[in-house]
């Protein structure tokens, strides 16, 4: 490494691409580790886990970033080492290649920020995977960081393998054999189909084809000779070591940092010689044998430019509207032009779903963050938390998982933090000493319910509520349902004593949480039982492009309501309701006061229906909960609409969170609920 | 006319740091994540040299020197594989399977072109 | 109204590709109330006849809601309106023009498009000093031609305080 210094002189303008590179692989890794404990891994994530490393160390390498390398090569060299079955995982194993991961992140982003580490970060995990190491191995082993000494060197051998008549009638399969010997490493198979008599005189239950293996194996004489253990006694075998590969370094060449081979060793034939006669006797032994990709298809991507991701979105919604109005227009028409539009409306649906579909990406990018939080958290804090995810694969759009880090982040700290008591706490409850917290995505219609659920403490309700009095947040003596108590929690600058601590910190309160859970068009809510535990539910929508909206109609204008806010709709009854002192209005809707609001006073729109009980309630649901009811002329229908923003050309108008074309062409505005309360009726 | 390097690893770091190195040295540099994506990218289009990652995914870079050698065009086109220090079995594995040389990682941009300019003269 | 569309489309193109001589300035002119105005035709995207808007709830009276341009939401301003002179009672007759300032869409309601005007650059003169209080803001220059005067409008000025400082045009028509 005598070039490190010009290395990283010349190289540092890649250094971003190798932190974002990083980050993205550790985020992988930590997913993949996540099912370590319970399941182990398999030879794909482990393959996986392994190249993570690998890059990471080759590319710190680049940087000279040598802590980063030293951990890396002893981390890679156990995981090597599990990748050739020579380590076996168990809990040790397991619980330290999840600290070593956790280490590894650290020097990556220690590196990034370009602070200095403490000295004994990762030591205590750097001398256990030594250890670990040097276990069954002697030291030369350890020092190369991969193969063993007892390993036999790489050789290419010949096997000629001449079955006898009896083969087929002892039941043996010459394919499982070439199977198996193929397994021991690279193979390339020539058939011998020479003794094939003509089709007429064939005997099922001959065998007429011999075989020669050219094997690249590290596997003695005697694994060789196992593979043949049962056909040994009716098929004639050789076996020849052709070439033996040293591995030592002066065979190699004249340099460390490279070399050639100036005669290259002969090419082997990856090229498989099969005879038409063979295929014609309809058996293809040899077919299995041939060098080929094996893995299973790949998910392959592509980093795209989000903005011309956007373009083709709003370009499909275009293409949606135009078909729509176009079918409007055609409507006329007849059967067979109705048949084509009905096909074009199908392609136009399909096409933007797939478009929409760009945009989506699995939570798991947000939710892998969350094992090495609770891990940290749960440490500092002397708890013992296990984290169950679910669903992790569930899929929304990139911007609001962005938007959903943040929260999401604040309420497990949160649930570790004040959830999950101190085991001897728990212990002494009943409960077993480990808390459990949950996280699950799904989705459900056109949102995405995330589930965070713990079965810790509990909320306390009268602390809550006399902390809520004490902050001023309620006066004291108000009457709260046991729902509206749980909800206090996300009063504005609501936090009990417990509430506040080292971990969850000051200032961030669950108003924060929720105010950036409607930004993006969510709600959250929260469902307690004391002792037993606490479970939040955020609704968010799969994506800010699309809305599911109800549009309603008032006076000559129409309007477009979320459906997600909606609860029901109905036209109530003269005595439901009252006309306030100040001319507002309410509803009474079983047991509850409602208010309301006529769209026709807000908005100032003429000939609207203005008498409730003639016109529609349509009762919704804002973020914090808060019930309004809004007065409508009449529903026209359930819609997708494609959101548009009015602040491309405009400014932003209070209540209108946005605007949509209909089919007709015409513009329809899309109400923003959380603001229809702040606008002040125009002529009551 | 330039020559063709076909640069194939996972990591996009190391295939920046590739291609900008023999960019600036005179060479085109095409690029691959996998080994199946390379093998797709020399049979598609003449390439003069091939530098390649071993552990990648879907198909290593030992498998892809094999695959490569199987195709008449490159049995005699330079490939170089990419190790990191002690890497002796993956060296012995790269020259059984074919390779031309081997370069070590970490690497400076010199001795990159260096070697790149040796079996490519 | 599809074919008034289609004419000055045409004729925006010719003139867009160089028809006349360069060196010209080159401005749609078009008539509100009584009065001839002008705007750069470089700034003229589209013209169309009116069609029902989208209101808007509770902008300045000269707002007159939004409408569709090949799914653009493009805000529609009665020119008559923001010149004190009372809303338009908008026909399919009356035209709305597209104009493009600082990268927004606008439309303008006007009555009728009059013209394309091709003038000597210093055939525009500076507006005179008028009393305060009068729409002069909104005024760049005075063209004149065949004797008659017609006023070159400043379209970032006259939309500026709605559109581009985001004021809470809601508060304002709520005082």
């Amino acid at each position: 490494m005598s070039n490190a210094a010009s290395t990283s002189s010349d190289y540092s303008q890649f250094r971003q691409t190798f932190f974002a590179e990083s980050a993205e692989m550790l985020a992988d890794m930590e997913s993949k580790l996540e099912r370590l404990t319970a399941h182990g891994l398999d030879r794909e994530e482990l393959d996986a886990v392994f190249r993570c490393v690998h890059s990471i160390k080759a590319g710190a390498g680049m940087f000279n970033y040598a802590r980063l390398v030293d951990f890396a090569h002893g981390f890679e060299a156990l995981l090597d080492r599990m990748r050739d079955g020579r380590m076996q995982i168990d809990t040790t194993v397991a619980n330290l290649i999840i600290r070593a991961a956790d280490v590894l992140s650290e020097l990556v982003s220690a590196a990034q920020s370009e602070r200095a580490v403490p000295t004994d970060v990762g030591v205590a995990v750097s001398e256990e995977l030594s250890h670990l190491l040097s276990l069954g191995l002697s030291t030369s082993g350890l020092e190369s960081g991969s193969d063993g000494p007892e390993t036999p060197p790489l050789r290419r051998v010949e096997i000629r393998f001449s079955p006898r008549p009896g083969l087929l009638r002892h039941a043996n399969e010459p394919l499982l054999v070439i199977r198996e010997l193929g397994g021991l490493g690279e193979m390339t198979t020539v058939c011998d189909t020479s003794r094939l008599p003509g089709l007429e005189t064939i005997d099922v239950e001959e065998t007429y084809f011999a075989w020669t293996f050219e094997l690249t194996t590290e596997a003695s004489d005697s694994t060789i000779g196992e593979v043949f253990e049962f056909v040994a006694d009716d098929a004639e075998i050789s076996l020849t070591t052709l070439e033996t590969f040293s591995s030592e370094p002066d065979d190699m060449a004249e340099d460390e940092a490279f070399g050639l081979w100036l005669e290259p060793s002969e090419v082997p034939s990856a090229t498989v010689e099969v005879s038409a006669t063979q295929l014609d006797a309809g058996s293809q032994p040899l077919h299995p044998l041939a060098p080929m990709p094996t893995k299973s298809a790949s998910l392959s991507s592509i980093r795209v430019d989000l903005f011309r991701v956007d373009r083709l979105v709003n370009m499909v919604g275009e293409l949606v509207i135009s078909q729509a109005m176009l079918r409007q227009e055609l409507s006329q028409l007849t059967h067979k032009t109705i048949d084509g539009l009905e096909a074009l409306d199908t392609l136009t649906r399909d096409l933007q779903d797939c478009v929409m579909a760009i945009r989506m990406q699995p939570v798991r990018s947000v939710f892998a963050r969350m094992p090495r939080l609770v891990r940290e958290v749960a440490s500092k804090l002397g708890k013992h938390v296990r984290l169950t995810m679910i669903g992790e694969q569930t899929e929304l759009d990139k911007t609001v998982i962005e938007e959903l880090a943040d929260p999401l982040t604040h309420m497990i700290r949160n649930s570790v933090d004040h959830g999950i008591e101190m085991p001897d706490t728990r212990l002494a409850k009943g409960k077993s000493a480990e808390g459990s917290i949950t996280l699950s995505a799904a989705h459900v219609g056109s949102n995405i319910l995330i589930h965070l659920e713990d079965d810790g403490a509990g909320l306390n309700r009268e602390r809550l509520y006399n902390k809520a009095v004490e902050k001023g947040v309620i006066a004291e003596g108000t009457k709260l349902s046991d729902e509206e108590i749980v909800d206090l929690i996300f009063a504005p600058g609501f936090s009990t004593a417990a509430f506040v601590s080292d971990v969850s910190g000051r200032g961030v309160g669950m108003d924060v949480v929720r105010r950036n859970i409607m930004k993006i068009g969510g709600r959250i809510q929260v469902s307690s039982v004391e002792g037993k535990g606490t479970r939040f539910t955020l609704i968010i929508p799969l994506t800010l492009a699309v809305l599911d909206g109800m549009l309603i109609s008032v006076g000559a204008e129409k309007y477009i309501l979320p459906l997600t806010s909606i609860i029901e709709s109905f036209r109530p009854l003269p005595s439901q309701i009252r006309v306030l002192a100040g001319g507002g209005r309410v509803a009474h809707i079983r047991g509850d006061y409602v208010r309301l609001i006529a769209l026709n006073r807000l908005f100032d729109v003429d000939s609207a229906i203005d008498d409730p009980t003639k016109g529609l309630i349509v009762l919704t649901e804002t973020a914090d909960g808060t019930r309004i009811g809004i007065v409508v002329d009449e529903l026209i229908g359930q819609q997708q609409v494609v959101i548009k923003s009015l602040q491309q050309n405009y400014t932003p108008v209070l209540g209108i969170s946005g605007a949509t074309i209909l089919g007709d062409g015409n513009v329809a505005l899309i109400l923003d609920i959380e603001q229809l309360g702040e606008i002040k009726e125009q002529n009551a | 006319m330039a020559k063709r390097v076909l640069a194939v690893d996972d990591s996009k770091t190391m295939r920046d740091m590739v291609n900008f190195t023999l960019k600036n040295a005179g060479y085109e540099v095409i690029e691959a994540e996998d080994g199946l994506k390379a093998l797709a990218l020399a049979k598609a289009q003449s390439v003069d040299v091939i530098l390649t990652d071993i552990n990648m995914p879907n198909m290593d870079g030992i498998s892809l020197v094999k695959e490569l050698r199987a195709q008449p065009q490159y049995r005699s086109t330079p490939i170089l594989i990419l190790t990191t220090e002690g890497g002796d079995d993956k060296k012995a594995a790269g020259r059984a399977a074919g390779a031309t040389g081997w370069i070590v990682k970490p690497f400076s941009p010199d001795k990159l072109i260096a070697v790149i300019n040796k079996v490519c003269p | 109204m599809n074919d008034v569309t289609q004419n000055y489309e045409e004729t925006l193109n010719t003139i867009k590709r160089g028809g006349s001589d360069s060196h010209l300035m080159q401005f749609i002119s078009f008539r509100v109330g009584t009065e001839d105005y002008a705007v750069d035709i470089l700034a003229v995207r589209e013209i169309k006849g009116w069609t029902r808007t989208t209101v808007l709830p509770n902008q300045p009276d000269y707002v007159r809601g939004v409408l569709n341009l090949r799914g653009a939401i493009v805000p529609v301003f009665d020119l008559k309106c923001r010149f004190g002179q009372g809303e338009t009672e908008a026909t399919e007759k009356h035209v709305v023009i597209i104009v493009s300032i600082a990268e927004r869409l606008i439309g303008l309601l006007v009555d009728q498009v009059s013209d394309i005007l091709s003038v000597q650059p210093d055939s525009v003169g500076p507006v005179p000093e008028m009393e305060p209080g009068r729409a002069q803001a909104f005024l760049e220059g005075i063209i004149t031609v065949n004797d008659s005067m017609i006023v070159l409008l400043s379209l970032n000025s006259l939309f500026d305080s709605v559109i581009l400082a985001g004021t809470e045009p809601a508060e304002q028509n709520a005082a």
